[in-house]
């Protein structure tokens, strides 16, 4: 198994902490993981990227140029990563704010509303889980249980009450996403 | 084994240090290795084992506290990137000089000048050649995962101490900024009694006078000491020379890069394998003293050499010098803080090296 994942929103909306709890699950998994940031003068200007990597094996570059999955939480990213995912691969995006949707038909692409969704129940802060629920629905080489765990090793002990709450929103994000045909 | 976490690298290297048993760390911030002393100061390092965190006011004045506290017998560091790394280029001499043990960290980042805050590997020959004035060399080490970002601290030190003379870790922003897993050695309590022979630790009524300086006006002596320090730089060339081969034993051909540029190289040697193109890695994990024989074993094995450094050409000299004219060695790298991509590392070895 390898996994080359491009996470990107705008900075706040929980993109590098999402990749976090992807790559401690992994860990959790006894897999090989690594997390690359974007870092500087971009982030301030909006958008945040973050790259992880989930391995049987050794991990090489922990930069890449195409990735096996995109999850999108903007019109930027977007326009900027569409075209940087492998023919098959997956695109998983947010339609919030989104005006120009995916136009490529060699991949497999699936919405969730995560925006929305986090706005109905009135909790922000979940809106990275839901979206990060999808991704598990989606792909399936990482248990629920472990992603759990690695939610544990992530946040602090004192946000450690939060875990169940990111975790119903983990299972939200499961039931929501749903495939887009263009 | 040990504890396993997910740490970024420069985590990684503040972590080390407190386990490694450093009594003292002084620096200032800058990007991108800032995360080294805010973990530390999260950290209360003090309170866990005495050690010391300072946040000088500016970088020479750390690199100067570094030379104070490593003449009493301390294990003592410093972390920086490039430009703050040139501000305490006087200092390292210095340390050279007068044979203190010292860990200096460079994250380095694009440059000249400020340059950017984006990695890249352009302060090779700084590292590797001196830097600051003088006929001195540092012992230099180049990780290429946070694991190595953790190991090579305690590493470090304990060469630092072997041989008397400054280690530097020569890192980048992508090594500094990734996270990865990483297992922590255990920690080494910090040593209480100094017995180094050299020390300054207040000299008794039954004790020779000790003195740490790199000055001596007399041209003779200093020529002596200039020899001393050479056969220390021998010394490391016969031992201290590590190395990492992926990929070599049917190789036609070499890829040559060290840290983040290695890890680039990996994914590119594996892309070319699958095209059926016969290409190894060599990583030289130590810079200063270079895999030299190593490479020279290669002459009449292989076609050609590609260097691939986040620079415009540096490393290439140390493997042209290595090889000595038996085998092609071209550069390719991206610059300035621009990042290369294994297919783009590709593309350039079969248009360089294959033609």
């Amino acid at each position: 198994m390898n996994e080359e994942i491009i996470i990107a929103g705008f900075g706040g909306q929980g993109v590098l902490s999402m990749g976090k709890i992807l790559a401690y699950s992994g860990i959790m998994q006894n897999l090989e993981v690594s997390w690359m940031p974007s870092y500087g003068p971009e982030m301030r200007g909006g958008t945040a990227n973050v790259t992880v990597i989930l391995s049987d094996d050794r991990i090489s570059s922990p930069i890449l140029n195409t990735f096996d999955s995109g999850i999108i939480l903007n019109q930027q990213s977007l326009d900027k990563f569409e075209c940087k995912i492998k023919p098959g691969g997956l695109l998983l995006y947010d339609t919030n704010g989104i005006t120009r949707h995916p136009s490529r038909t060699d991949l497999q692409i699936f919405q969730i509303e995560a925006a929305s969704e986090a706005a109905r129940i009135d909790n922000q802060k979940v809106f990275n889980m839901i979206v990060l629920g999808a991704y598990l629905k989606l792909k399936d080489f990482l248990e629920l249980k472990y992603v759990v765990q690695g939610l544990e090793k992530s946040l602090p002990k004192r946000y450690h009450h939060l875990i169940d709450s990111n975790a119903e929103a983990l299972k939200t994000g499961m039931e929501l996403v749903k495939p887009y045909k263009n | 084994m040990g504890e396993l976490k997910l740490m970024k690298g420069n985590e990684a290297i503040a972590e080390a240090a407190i386990r490694a048993g450093a009594d003292a760390y002084f620096g200032y911030p800058i990007t991108p290795q800032s995360e080294v002393m805010e973990y530390l100061a999260a950290q209360q390092p003090h309170k866990r084992t005495g050690m010391v965190l300072l946040q000088a006011e500016s970088e020479i004045a750390a690199i100067n506290m570094v030379y104070g506290a490593a003449s009493t017998g301390k294990k003592t560091m410093t972390s920086s990137s490039s430009p703050g790394i040139s501000l305490k280029m006087e200092g390292i001499s210095y340390l050279a000089g007068a044979e203190l043990p010292a860990l200096i960290v460079n994250v380095v980042r694009g440059g000249p000048g400020l340059g950017t805050i984006q990695p890249s590997q352009s302060d090779y020959f700084q590292a590797t050649k001196g830097g600051g004035h003088g006929d001195y060399r540092l012992l230099v080490l180049a990780p290429a995962s946070v694991q190595e970002m953790s190991d090579f601290v305690k590493l470090g030190f304990e060469l630092a101490f072997k041989y008397r003379n400054p280690v530097m870790i020569l890192s980048d922003g992508i090594i500094g900024q990734m996270m990865e897993k990483v297992e922590l050695f255990d920690p080494i309590p910090r040593k209480t009694e100094i017995n180094e022979p050299w020390a300054l630790t207040g000299k008794s009524s039954d004790r020779k006078k000790r003195v740490v300086t790199s000055l001596d006006l007399d041209p003779y002596g200093n020529e002596k000491h200039n020899h001393e320090l050479q056969r220390k730089y021998k010394e490391m060339e016969e031992n201290e020379v590590r190395f990492e081969e992926i990929d070599c034993s049917d190789a036609e051909y070499l890829m040559v890069a060290y840290g983040s540029s290695a890890r680039i190289c990996q994914k590119a040697i594996k892309l070319a394998r699958l095209k059926g193109i016969k290409v190894g890695l060599l990583r030289p994990i130590t810079l200063f003293p270079f895999p030299t024989k190593q490479l020279y074993s290669y002459t009449n094995r292989i076609k050609g050499i590609l260097s691939v450094e986040l620079n415009t050409g540096q490393m290439i000299e140390d493997i042209r010098l290595a090889v000595n004219g038996k085998l092609p060695v071209e550069h390719f790298g991206r610059c300035g803080g621009v990042v290369h991509s294994p297919e783009e590392v590709l593309a350039a070895f079969e248009k360089i090296i294959m033609k």
